[in-house]
């Protein structure tokens, strides 16, 4: 039953709180900068404004792909939510992914097509620490369902830290801020125009605003398992530092300039190596 | 406020100005001025642009990428002509190779003179634009209603 309501929440609640999330990074990113910045709930008279513009379709397709990568989305982070296996989760999140790389490919925009190879490095640079964490957890907790996860008696960041950090990383990278955002951007201005969505109006855009919302609670899910244990304030130690992971991601897209595509490649992996790859030693070491 | 579209996305493009208009322009995403209070987000994208913002008189080089980029915009869009060249022309207006003010080529919404025009006219002039989108936005509305 618990189940049932906590997919349900997510399905509903996830764009809701995504949108005023990014709606408080927005603002948090602007006083930053010296700046008064936008209204809190600025994402959603975006995606409102988004929803009524003409349909200009580069062609057919784009929008059912993006459809995809919305709806896939949803799954993976249903899946978390549900207390399913997490390797199952990372695995459709990935497949997600590959739908909006197609997406991207499928117009004839070049800017686009590059978008669209920057990301495909991107899931590539991410991929192996993510894998790696599944299996951390595995050697942490004996399980890869997240309903055994954060029901042990010790929260499992105790004996991952560096996987934490080395998907505090890989989340920079989801989540499109700098200095990984090279396939697109939020921010005004980029090089390559608005990579992978410089084709992408109206309504088709908003779908992909949406998917992304889903995605910046999957991926703060994800850092919550880490924390969450079988007492009950952990839940409530959990939430705080979320909200901390999310600003230390905001001050870090603020302060930074953006990577080339193999200094962001080797940088991942190096962080990898390091991080996910030590880890998981010394897990098999003790265990 | 409360009425008019509260996102719109600026797209700016320079159509053959001296570059002083374009500073204003870009002086007013700047702390000092901040567009963005208003929920206005400077694209570079046309694909998701509501109001295109030209500086500059057109010639003859200009003017098919002003059409183009006015083309690829999506219903319903502004344009707001920023600058003194870009409402008539100004000082360049006899010049063999300018064809006048942005309005020669694809309709205008809002003038703002001045030369440079300042951020403050032009921030007024894109809060007009907004009340002109609004409208459109809501012929557009309309008119889809009565298509479907």
């Amino acid at each position: 039953m618990i189940q049932v309501i906590s997919v349900i929440a997510y399905l509903v609640g996830a764009p809701l709180l995504g949108g005023f999330l990014d709606g408080c990074d927005r603002t948090v990113s602007a006083r930053m900068q010296g700046r008064q910045g936008p209204p809190l709930l600025q994402p959603f008279y975006d995606l409102s404004k988004l929803f009524h513009k003409q349909i200009l379709a580069v062609n057919s397709l784009q929008l059912l792909l993006n459809l995809c990568y919305l709806v896939l989305l949803a799954i993976a982070g249903a899946m978390l939510f549900a207390g399913a296996d997490i390797l199952m989760c990372l695995f459709i999140l990935s497949t997600a992914d590959m739908f909006l790389i197609v997406a991207a490919a499928s117009d004839s925009s070049p800017y686009s097509s590059i978008g669209a190879n920057r990301e495909m490095i991107q899931v590539m640079a991410c991929e192996p620490l993510t894998l790696l964490m599944a299996v951390g957890f595995y050697l942490t907790t004996g399980s890869f369902q997240v309903k055994d996860i954060i029901a042990q008696p010790v929260s499992a960041v105790v004996m991952m830290p560096g996987l934490l950090f080395g998907f505090f990383v890989i989340m920079a990278v989801k989540l499109r801020k700098s200095p990984f955002d090279c396939a697109t951007s939020h921010h005004a201005h980029q090089e390559i125009v608005k990579g992978l969505t410089t084709e992408m109006s109206g309504p088709t855009f908003a779908i992909m605003n949406i998917a992304e919302y889903y995605e910046i609670i999957l991926m703060l899910g994800i850092v919550a398992i880490f924390f969450i244990n079988a007492t009950w304030w952990s839940w409530i130690v959990a939430l705080v530092l979320c909200a901390v992971a999310f600003f230390l991601e905001t001050l870090w897209d603020n302060i930074s300039a953006r990577l080339k595509w193999m200094t962001l490649f080797k940088g991942c992996w190096i962080v990898t190596l390091l991080a996910g790859g030590i880890n998981i030693l010394v897990l098999m070491l003790i265990r | 406020m409360a009425k008019l579209a509260k996102s719109p996305w600026l797209l700016h493009y320079d159509g053959s100005s001296c570059n002083g208009c374009d500073i204003e322009v870009l002086a007013c995403t700047t702390p000092v001025y901040d567009i963005e209070r208003f929920g206005i987000y400077n694209t570079g994208d046309p694909f998701q642009a509501d109001i295109l913002l030209i500086t500059g008189g057109i010639n003859s080089q200009s003017e098919s990428v002003v059409k183009q980029i006015y083309s690829q915009m999506p219903e319903p869009k502004v344009v707001v002509a920023v600058g003194i060249c870009a409402c008539t022309g100004g000082v360049f207006k006899e010049c063999y190779n300018i064809k006048g003010g942005v309005d020669t080529v694809i309709p205008v919404d809002v003038y703002v003179p001045g030369c440079a025009a300042r951020p403050q006219a032009i921030i007024d002039g894109v809060v007009q634009a907004l009340e002109i989108l609004q409208k459109k936005r809501d012929d557009f509305e309309q008119k889809k209603k009565a298509g479907a």
